[in-house]
């Protein structure tokens, strides 16, 4: 059988993610007396809910695949995303990977009081690079991004960013470093063409140095160019998982609906 | 492959099989103490700098920025001077009873901020923590690291204050030295603690002050330890004495003044000390190490 000589990179097994959300208090329940008799009539606390994204998902990805992660808004693509980089930890089932998959979103907290230049130092230790690497790298990391283009913003504290250049700066930062399994979250639709074509290069040369690429995003076209194989999550469960065409196909008319 | 749809939903083998054939491990799997400890290590970096940028962040937006690092603890002890020391005149029964109280203020306000720092740490990170990989022990570790710094300013302003009050510097301030690495140690088992701790019950931050308000007046901070001795017996007396933080706040007042009376011989304080220092550190250290791997979902 083929799937021998395939290598699995990551492997789903029946995977369930909850999300604990604590003080989503209803508009009824303000006063300690509701509080008082939740407790007294041990009613399930509206004041921790939870949310289940994702609903025993199971798959298997294998290395020098590319695969894309489509599905409405709020159908757990993020959320699995996360998961697999072991930064949201699973309620039942697992979730295998080679090595430490890293997560390139655009949604990184950075520090908003801080100037750009220590927001990039402070991420690349924190994605483990020793000072000497950081301080090598810094420059071209800021150049990368661009946010100087307009003059020396990088030295201004990230609050006073526009939004496109908080997105452009936190792509920058967390594309500075070779990944074994590359998770991708929209980041292909940050900032204008210009950083777009720049970072969709990025991510090619990042596609290569990986063995495996997940890429979430609403855009079909930069799905349909980079991914073989698509994963339709839908409401936390996978909907449909094979060649892109195909999936693509199905969820088209699905969402024309 | 145009079987994959097919291949991938019905796998010959278990996928826990399969994973564990080519070497895969779960991304929620604990590492061990001792391996976790030298993670932390690899990544001392990030925890000075993040400490670093907490420290500028907080103070960025005002206008006198770092130079608050010292006022803080001066218009404190200047509360207290003013109280203690000009309005009720406490100092008839003790020696020198503004600078007494001013390390009893100083030491337990360092262990006060970093509990409550410390059940921030995690809650308050989300974002970093959802964001990026690294052991999540850095953010306690990096708040206690804020707190030391601000402590060491903060005895920088004590004993400007001692020496004004009339203490002779002597060999013995140094042991102000050892007493700072204790309990050091000690706060950094309590905001490891404290940080798991918030993590699971948000409560616990609401109960804090009251904790602390009942710690600190269970310290002699505000008044002479010889009103324990003199009038708690028995086991009452045992348990204030074995209090972690009086035995700090003592060690201090040894070393920096003459003629103190204390709740102890040196010795058997120091002995109390080096205990609690290494049974908060080891126990918080393993208490939220065990959790790692839940900070997330919070």
């Amino acid at each position: 059988m083929a799937d021998s000589e395939k290598i699995p990179t990551v492997v789903a097994d029946d995977a369930h993610i909850v999300y604990k959300i604590v003080g989503a208090i209803g508009a009824n329940q303000t006063s300690p007396l509701s509080a008082l008799k939740r407790i007294v009539t041990k009613t399930n606390s509206t004041n921790v809910r939870e949310v289940h994204a994702v609903k025993g998902v199971s798959f298997v990805a294998y290395r020098g695949e590319a695969i894309g992660l489509i599905g409405s808004n709020g159908s757990g693509k993020s959320t699995l995303l996360r998961a697999v980089a072991g930064l949201l930890p699973v309620a039942k089932g697992a979730i295998y990977a080679a090595g430490q998959p890293s997560l390139l979103g655009v949604n990184a907290a950075m520090m908003n009081d801080l100037s750009g230049e220590r927001n990039v130092e402070l991420g690349c230790l924190a994605m483990g690079m020793t000072p000497a690497e950081v301080k090598e790298r810094k420059q071209s990391i800021i150049d990368f991004s661009g946010i100087n283009e307009r003059g020396d913003f990088a030295s201004l504290p990230m609050r006073t960013y526009s939004s496109g250049m908080g997105a452009r700066l936190r792509f920058a930062i967390a594309a500075a470093k070779k990944h074994d399994v590359l998770l991708i979250d929209e980041a292909l639709a940050t900032g204008d063409a210009k950083f777009r074509r720049r970072s969709e290069a990025r991510v090619r040369e990042l596609r290569k140095e990986a063995g495996t690429v997940f890429l979430v995003s609403h855009s079909e076209q930069s799905i349909r160019d980079t991914c073989e194989r698509v994963l339709w999550l839908e409401s936390g469960e996978i909907r449909a998982d094979g060649p892109t065409e195909e999936v693509l196909k199905e969820y088209e008319s699905y969402m024309k609906k | 492959m145009p079987d994959t749809a097919v291949a991938d939903t019905a796998p010959a083998v278990p996928l826990k099989e399969l994973a564990r054939r080519h070497g895969l491990s779960s991304s929620g799997r604990l590492v061990g103490p001792f391996e976790y400890l030298k993670q932390l290590w690899g990544y001392r970096h990030f925890i000075t700098a993040h400490a670093k940028a907490k420290t500028v962040s907080a103070l960025g937006t005002t206008h006198l920025g770092t130079l608050w690092q010292v006022l803080t603890p001066a218009l404190n002890a200047f509360v207290y001077y003013i109280i203690f020391g000009v309005i009720i005149g406490t100092g008839a029964n003790s020696t020198n009873f503004v600078a007494y109280l001013c390390i009893g203020v100083f030491v337990f306000g360092f262990t006060q901020t970093v509990v409550g720092q410390g059940a921030n740490a995690i809650t308050g990170n989300l974002g970093l923590i959802r964001a990026l990989h690294f052991p999540r022990g850095s953010l306690p570790l990096s708040t206690v690291l804020v707190e030391i710094r601000n402590f060491v300013t903060a005895l920088g302003v004590l004993v400007i204050i001692v020496l004004f009050t009339g203490e002779r510097p002597n060999v013995e301030w140094l042991l102000v030295i050892p007493a700072l690495l204790l309990q050091s140690l000690f706060n950094i088992g309590l905001a490891l603690f404290f940080a798991r701790l918030g993590s699971r019950m948000r409560d616990v931050k609401q109960l804090i002050p009251f904790m602390m308000r009942f710690w600190m007046y269970g310290s002699a901070v505000l008044y002479p330890v010889t009103r324990f001795t003199e009038h708690l017996h028995g086991w009452k007396l045992h348990l204030i004495e074995a209090n972690p933080m009086l035995v700090f706040i003592e060690l201090y007042r040894h070393s920096l003044m003459e003629n103190v009376t204390l709740a102890g011989s040196p010795r058997l304080l120091w002995t109390e000390a080096v205990i609690w220092a290494l049974f908060a550190s080891v126990g918080g250290f393993l208490y939220f190490w065990r959790g790692e791997k839940g900070y997330g979902r919070g």
